[in-house]
């Protein structure tokens, strides 16, 4: 069966007059059919560019390598009118910051139909249509109302649910998710979980859900991947994630979502040290400075993703079962 | 300070469009000096055997106009003045308005609004009505040209320095400079002035060409230098009403002005950029 | 936002009053009257003169049957060009100018958001250079040197276009004069133009846009450019004064029939009325532009209007 995306030892850097930055390092992923990912790491992993790639997002200073497909065809340095019939139909992307990523001066209706308009060629009259019924979906009170509106007239939390039903229009195989909730507050929070958890059950699309936060992705993936310093360094299914992590990394990170039941700790876990800064160009483990079970072989070799389909590890002593 | 001063100075060097209009503006004003010296005309001489001749024909290197003055040495002499004119006035509204943005910003409050306001309502008035209303009515002195230049050079100037204060005002060192019992004018002095240098030497430079180009126009209409001294902007005028038969009176002054406000201009884009100094 | 829209003309109309009352004033302040230009005349001629226009009145008497005389539309006569009245003046001259500004105006707003959004399109190119320095070129050179250059190039040397004159209806008269009238407006707008562009370009709403796969000229059409427009909005009336002030200099050099020399030559020879008639005009077209901007802020910006 075909990947509906998948990823090849991609690479990508950044040149900036001061020198050059590598985002990311020989990433090789896959994500199946219907399947949802998480993907997990802290800011400067690489996890945003990874998507950024599939989507033909990335800035202009930036060079990618290795090949990333999409549904078996190669999307680095395809045609750009290939890649913009993919991008807003097939594959699709919902942003961080619902305030600013929907255009102030146009009408949600208009922002919603364009994509219908554009893609499938559907008059305007029945994309609005449209629209408004999949408003409804994604539970937008009064959604004919909403169409008439200007996105500063909507709240975050339904700013964002404008977003998710932008992205199911045209009915997608993959809808990559970038931070969903990071900007929204606690509640609305978990109701856009929610959604994104009923939207699946009912679409049935792949789903790339990018978090900082292993607390947000827990409840909605099948399978997650940890990335540090522009690696995967841990790849399982989420039962075998929270139960069994492998990798050092993982493990802190585990350790630091505060649980409700259990005793109350005096201070709140934290992970020593920093991630590299994104200019250092590493051979080794990037992990090595910060991981408590560093040894030579760490510093000198790097290690690769190593393991069974359901769990695999790119360390060199990994966590024992 | 010394070191802003270099990084400045770098980044202008690097700017060949820059580099390259300081350089024509710097050759036109040491021609406009030295012009007279190597000329062998007079501003003057009417050369009547010469009358509307063509350059390079005679000993006139850019001919002569209508009555047979020499335009090489009439048109030094015309930017001469510009120049003077167009230095002198930036200088009095650049003082006009520093003094004005400053005490605007520092007092800041009822004071400051008040000030701003007059300035914004200046800013609307179409000024060049203004002042050639004013030019006319109340005669065509080169007094009141200076003064209608004056009215309108330093608005900008006074805007961007009371928008400096006022960032400069919250800063440290000013507060310890109250406490210290330092008066109102010395701090304005010692702390505040120093420290909008920058922006002020951007916009000084942009104002001059803007004020060189004011005075020609008010010259070109008739109301701003009058005869027998020269301005580009006469030198212009007069070359405008013969252009079809002798196209050279216009085009020797006309390229003059031009060369000026463009490497101006350009220079002093150069130089905000360098600076790298925002809109007040 | 219609509420606001009529506080505004309200607010116009004594702005309006101030400036006919200041210039009026000033007018008379000045040293001369009307009259000074023309032969020495006998004193009963000069007296009966006064009379006729009624100069002879107390100021404020004179100040009022103007605004009265205002009210019914009628600018009063000229005092120069004896034959005429000041309504008659403007009126045979405003279309010529009218046209000249807005062609000139539409022109400048046209090809300046091209070229602009070009620029912005190809940062960083040689193309991006090369129009950011015409740009420079438009902005720099005034319009009484362009102009006659332009003249030359086109009219003497190349015999395209006629250098002067003018003839009703006809396009090749104007078109120097226009192009030369719309190039500093033109640069700034273009300008103006690619660095708001350059600005909404980055923003995540455009970022948003593009993920959706929408065509590039519907991106830009429908998404970044109104956005982008926003600084040449506020550029619009200094454009409009810019234009007005360089129809003095065509229209003079260009030898056109249009109102631009009525107010330099009023104002030499202390025609009153003609140069109250022409602040008024001026004036008006200013406030009007001021207020037609506002609204138009509210079109580009929705968030505005609330």
């Amino acid at each position: 069966m075909i990947p509906t995306l998948s990823t090849h030892e991609l690479s990508i850097r950044f040149s900036h007059r001061a020198g050059t930055i590598q985002a990311v390092d020989g990433v090789s992923l896959k994500i199946a059919p219907a399947e949802c990912v998480g993907i997990v790491g802290e800011s400067g992993s690489g996890k945003t560019q990874v998507f950024m790639a599939a989507m033909g997002l990335l800035a202009g200073n930036a060079k990618a390598s290795g090949s990333v497909r999409f549904e078996g065809s190669e999307l680095l340095g395809a045609e750009p009118s290939m890649l913009n019939r993919v991008r807003g139909s097939k594959i699709t992307m919902i942003f961080q910051d619902p305030m600013t990523s929907l255009t102030p001066h146009l009408k949600i209706g208009t922002q919603l139909a364009e994509v219908m308009v554009s893609h499938l060629g559907m008059p305007w009259g029945d994309a609005r249509a449209s629209a408004g019924r999949m408003l409804d979906r994604v539970q937008v009170p009064e959604p004919k109302r909403r169409l008439n509106q200007y996105p500063h007239e909507l709240s975050g939390g339904m700013r964002q649910r404008v977003m998710i039903a932008m992205s199911l229009l045209c009915e997608p195989s993959l809808v990559i998710a970038d931070e969903p909730t990071t900007a929204l507050d606690v509640t609305v929070q978990e109701q856009i979980i929610e959604l994104l958890r009923a939207v699946r059950g009912e679409f049935g699309m792949a789903l790339a859900l990018i978090s900082h936060d292993l607390a947000v992705v827990a409840g909605l993936a099948d399978r997650i991947l940890v990335m540090y310093a522009g690696r995967v360094v841990e790849d399982a299914s989420a039962q075998e994630l929270f139960r069994r992590p492998r990798h050092p990394y993982t493990a802190e990170l585990l350790k630091c979502i505060p649980s409700i039941s259990g005793p109350r700790p005096l201070r709140l876990p934290t992970l020593a040290g920093q991630p590299p800064r994104p200019g250092e160009m590493l051979e080794a483990c990037p992990f090595t400075p910060r991981c408590s079970r560093a040894a030579d072989r760490c510093r000198i070799e790097r290690p690769q993703l190593m393991g069974a389909a359901a769990s695999q590890v790119a360390c060199h002593f990994p966590l024992s079962s | 300070m010394g070191a802003f001063a270099d990084e400045a100075a770098r980044r202008l060097k690097s700017n060949p469009a820059a580099v390259a209009a300081l350089s024509v503006t710097c050759a036109i004003i040491v021609l406009t000096l030295i012009g007279p010296w190597i000329s062998p005309n007079d501003v003057q001489t009417l050369d009547w055997l010469h009358i509307a001749a063509p350059p390079g024909r005679s000993a006139h290197w850019f001919g002569t106009d209508r009555l047979g003055r020499d335009l090489f040495v009439r048109t030094l002499a015309g930017t001469r003045v510009s120049l003077a004119i167009g230095l002198a006035a930036s200088v009095v509204s650049l003082l006009v308005g520093v003094t004005y943005g400053a005490i605007a910003g520092y007092i800041g409050g009822r004071t400051d609004h008040l000030m701003m306001r007059l300035i914004e309502i200046l800013s609307g008035l179409p000024l060049i009505f203004f002042v050639i209303f004013l030019t006319v009515i109340f005669g065509r002195s080169e007094y009141l040209l200076f003064f209608a230049i004056g009215a309108v050079g330093w608005l900008t100037m006074a805007r961007i320095v009371r928008g400096q204060t006022l960032s400069i005002r919250q800063k440290e060192f000013i507060e310890a400079a109250i406490a210290s019992g330092a008066s109102t004018g010395r701090i304005i002095l010692r702390h505040v002035v120093p420290n909008v240098i920058g922006p002020v030497i951007v916009y000084a430079t942009l104002t001059v060409p803007q004020i060189i180009l004011l005075e020609s126009f008010l010259s070109f209409l008739g109301l701003g230098i009058q005869e027998p001294g020269a301005s580009l902007g006469t030198l212009i005028a007069e070359g405008a009403a013969e252009m079809e038969a002798a196209p050279w009176i216009l085009l020797v002054p006309g390229s003059f002005l031009a060369l000026l406000l463009l490497c101006l201009n350009i220079f002093g884009d150069g130089l905000r950029d360098a600076l790298d100094v925002k809109d007040g | 936002m219609i509420r606001y829209f009529f506080t505004r003309l309200a607010g116009a109309i004594p702005t309006l009053l101030i400036i006919v009352t200041a210039t009026f004033f000033l007018m008379r302040a000045a040293p001369g009257g009307p009259f000074d230009q023309e032969q020495t005349l006998p004193p009963e001629i000069m007296a009966n003169l006064q009379r006729a226009y009624g100069l002879d009145q107390p100021i404020w008497t004179q100040y009022g049957r103007y605004l009265k005389s205002l009210m019914h539309g009628d600018f009063g006569p000229s005092f120069k060009y004896k034959d005429f009245t000041v309504t008659e003046l403007i009126g045979q001259g405003f279309p010529v100018t009218l046209q000249l500004g807005v062609i000139a105006m539409a022109l400048a707003l046209s090809v300046g958001i091209l070229l602009g959004t070009f620029a912005a399109l190809h940062h960083n190119s040689a193309a991006d250079y090369m129009t950011m320095s015409l740009a420079v070129v438009g902005i720099a050179i005034p319009t009484f040197v362009v102009l006659p250059f332009l003249g030359l190039l086109f009219g003497v040397f190349l015999h395209w276009l006629p250098v002067a004159g003018w003839e009703s209806g006809s396009i090749r008269h104007l078109a120097l004069p226009v192009i030369a009238l719309a190039l500093p407006p033109l640069a700034y707008i273009a300008r103006l133009t690619r660095a708001g562009m350059l600005e909404v370009l980055r923003s995540d709403y455009i970022r948003t846009a593009f993920a959706k796969g929408l065509p590039l000229h519907t991106l830009i059409l429908r998404h970044a450019l109104r956005p982008a427009l926003m600084p040449v909005a506020s550029y619009l009336v200094p454009a409009v004064a810019s234009i007005m002030t360089g129809s003095l200099v065509v229209e003079s050099i260009a030898g056109l029939p249009g109102i631009g020399r009525y107010l330099v030559q009023g104002a030499l020879n202390r025609d009153y009325t003609l140069v109250l008639g022409m602040v008024i005009i001026y004036s008006t077209l200013l406030i009007g532009m001021g207020l037609l901007v506002d609204l138009l802020y509210a079109w580009l910006d929705p968030r505005v209007r609330h």
